[in-house]
């Protein structure tokens, strides 16, 4: 029995929060006194899991989940959880995750916990930690059945590396009808995207149009940032609506969220309160965002912005 | 076309969060209950599907019956009918197992939902439903058209967007983009009178454990004072951030 993993890859490469969720799962696997199995889509190089804790790698490689679809990715982790026989499904909470997960539930009639932020607190009963009324409290929550599925939240866990070899082998699952076609994918291949961002640069209405978001831009490229808006800013159509944060936008679970000219309503503090540091650039002393924030500046953006960009070019380039 | 709305009954969104009998139960006191935003998103497009395209569209929710107000506030906007399943909302599977119920009796083609209820966060109801009732799901769909059979879905994906191509049966978990935010609806005098005579139907509910169990709430601890930096002097917070928070 032993715990499984679903590490996630784009273009066969992984992504961070595969080697996030291995070490979830070997922590998990040391409280139960078990060994971790990974099951990855179309990988390149599987090497590298070993480092994080994993004893074996299934490897899928089908033509057929070269473009993701929940189904058939539910349908190949639920053989690999028979084969294995494996209690405990660990995956992350990246969009495609928490798509495929309640599908891969009802198909191993396993109880299932999202937006987990630590290792389970007791494996009998089996009780995890996860987010609850968009980040403003936390859930206790024990999962009843025999098969788990637990989705870690990303940046919650963190990397815990080991040094280890994996050993690898084919895994051949039937994938039957997938249901859904992809027919197109619009992408910005070049642009970190909010979700794998470490860092996140999000401008408000305070920065008044469109035409100003160049600085915003500039500013995450310096600190190799992926870009976010309020959603005033998406509902006028300055900025795409996939960069909407918040309660009803994207959740972020940066390292570091800089917030410009965003008052900070409680909308939006609750798709971004968890992120570890949150920095406020602000012209008015008085907005809530200053109350949520580790580091604020009261100041005009459109002063401290371009200023900050050189100073921080400057450090950079000290490094 | 038959189409279900899935309603989550949820606390609006600007509700103080606070919990009661030492921090097992969420504390109602003083709260203000919503249809769940991504619900609303849904229910609107619903609605262009039965003004445009002849659908008749029922709204669902499971819970007690101070759901009621949230399933006649849907009726207001539109519905032609609710079904309340008379069973407390304590766990997202046992709750789809309800929900996959009602649309097996009740012979739906399209099942919208919302991706997640702004409450528990679970994100787990519309994809467990399709998965119970073998349709084809399509999650944090932003736009949605169907042709006969066939539909054509937009999804937002991390980073950008993925067009898909499916058919009926079809479940969705929707979100903000499915309709505009301009032409979400306040029911008006017209709507609540003739919502009180539309039917609400209560079921009782089929037998399904709970997979999950609630048993604790914590909030977050208090929050250290922010570190207020001079316009002035933003290479002190790039130190800050640098030797402090290590985060650059
Ligand atoms: C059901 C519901 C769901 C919602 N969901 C979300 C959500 O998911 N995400 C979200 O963001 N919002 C959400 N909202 C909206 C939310 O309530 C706020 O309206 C929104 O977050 C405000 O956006 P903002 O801070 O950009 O704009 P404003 O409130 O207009 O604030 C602009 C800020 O910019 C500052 N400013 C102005 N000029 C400058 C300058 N030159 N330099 C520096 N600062 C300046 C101002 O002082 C002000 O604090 C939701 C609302 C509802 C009702």
């Amino acid at each position: 029995m032993s715990v499984l993993v679903y590490t996630e890859s784009e273009q066969g490469k992984f992504k961070k929060t595969a080697f996030e969720v291995a070490s979830y799962a070997k922590a998990v696997a040391d409280q139960l006194g078990t060994t971790v199995t990974a099951i990855t889509i179309n990988a390149n190089d599987t090497s590298e899991l070993g480092n994080y804790g994993v004893d074996k790698v299934l490897n899928v490689s089908n033509t057929q989940l070269d473009m993701f679809n929940a189904k058939g990715y539910a349908e190949a982790i639920q053989q690999a959880a028979e084969q294995e026989a494996s209690k405990i499904i660990i995956l992350s909470s990246s969009a495609n995750s928490k798509y495929l997960a309640p599908l891969l539930a009802v198909r191993l009639n396993a109880g299932y916990a999202s937006n987990v932020i630590n290792a389970p607190s007791s494996t009998s009963p089996f009780t995890v930690k996860r987010t609850a009324f968009t980040n403003k409290a936390f859930e206790m929550t024990t999962i009843n059945t025999d098969v788990k599925i637990v989705g870690v939240s990303n940046n919650s866990f963190g990397l815990v590396e080991k040094s280890g070899d994996a050993s690898a082998e084919d895994f051949s699952p039937v994938i039957s009808d997938l249901g859904v076609k992809v027919e197109s994918i619009d992408k910005a291949s070049n642009k970190v995207s909010i979700a794998d961002a470490e860092i996140v640069v999000s401008g408000g209405r305070g920065l008044k149009g469109p035409e100003n978001w160049g600085m915003v831009e500039e500013l995450a490229s310096v600190l190799g940032a992926a870009t976010a808006c309020s959603k005033p800013v998406s509902d006028l159509g300055w900025r795409p609506h996939g960069e909407h944060v918040g309660q009803t936008g994207k959740p972020v679970a940066a390292n570091l969220y800089i917030a410009i000219g965003i008052s900070g309503a409680i909308q939006h503090l609750a798709g971004i309160n968890a992120s570890k540091v949150k920095v406020v650039i602000n012209s008015d002393a008085d907005a809530p965002f200053f109350k949520a924030a580790d580091y604020g500046v009261v100041g005009d953006a459109f002063t401290v912005v371009p200023e900050l960009i050189e100073k921080l070019k400057a450090f950079k380039a000290q490094q | 076309m038959k189409i279900l709305v899935c309603i989550s009954h949820v606390p609006d969104t600007t509700s103080k969060i606070n919990f009661t009998e030492g921090d097992t139960k969420f504390d109602t006191n003083g709260v203000q209950f919503v249809i769940n935003p991504n619900d609303e998103f849904g229910l609107t497009r619903a609605m262009w599907f039965k003004e445009k395209q002849g659908a008749h569209v029922t709204v669902v929710n499971v819970g007690g019956a101070e759901t009621e107000p949230t399933l006649r506030k849907a009726l207001a906007i539109g519905a032609d009918g609710a079904i309340r399943v008379n069973t407390a909302a304590t766990d997202g599977f046992s709750v789809a197992k309800q929900l996959a119920n009602v649309v097996k009796n009740g012979g739906y083609d399209l099942v919208i939902a919302g991706r997640e209820s702004i409450d528990y966060n679970g994100g787990m109801v519309p994809g467990m439903i399709a998965g119970l009732i073998d349709a084809n799901f399509v999650n944090n769909c932003i736009s949605l058209e169907i042709d006969g059979d066939t539909a054509k879905a937009i999804r937002e994906i991390d980073g950008g967007k993925e067009t898909l191509s499916t058919s009926l049966p079809l479940v969705i978990g929707g979100q903000k983009g499915l309709v505009q935010e301009s032409d979400l609806r306040i029911p008006n005098m017209r709507g609540i009178m003739m919502a009180r005579q539309k039917p609400l139907t209560i079921l009782e509910p089929v037998d399904a454990n709970n997979e999950t169990t609630s048993v604790k709430f914590e909030k977050p601890a208090p929050k250290g004072a922010v570190k207020l930096v001079s316009p002035d002097n933003l290479d002190e917070l790039i130190n800050l951030l640098h030797n402090e928070a290590k985060v650059i």
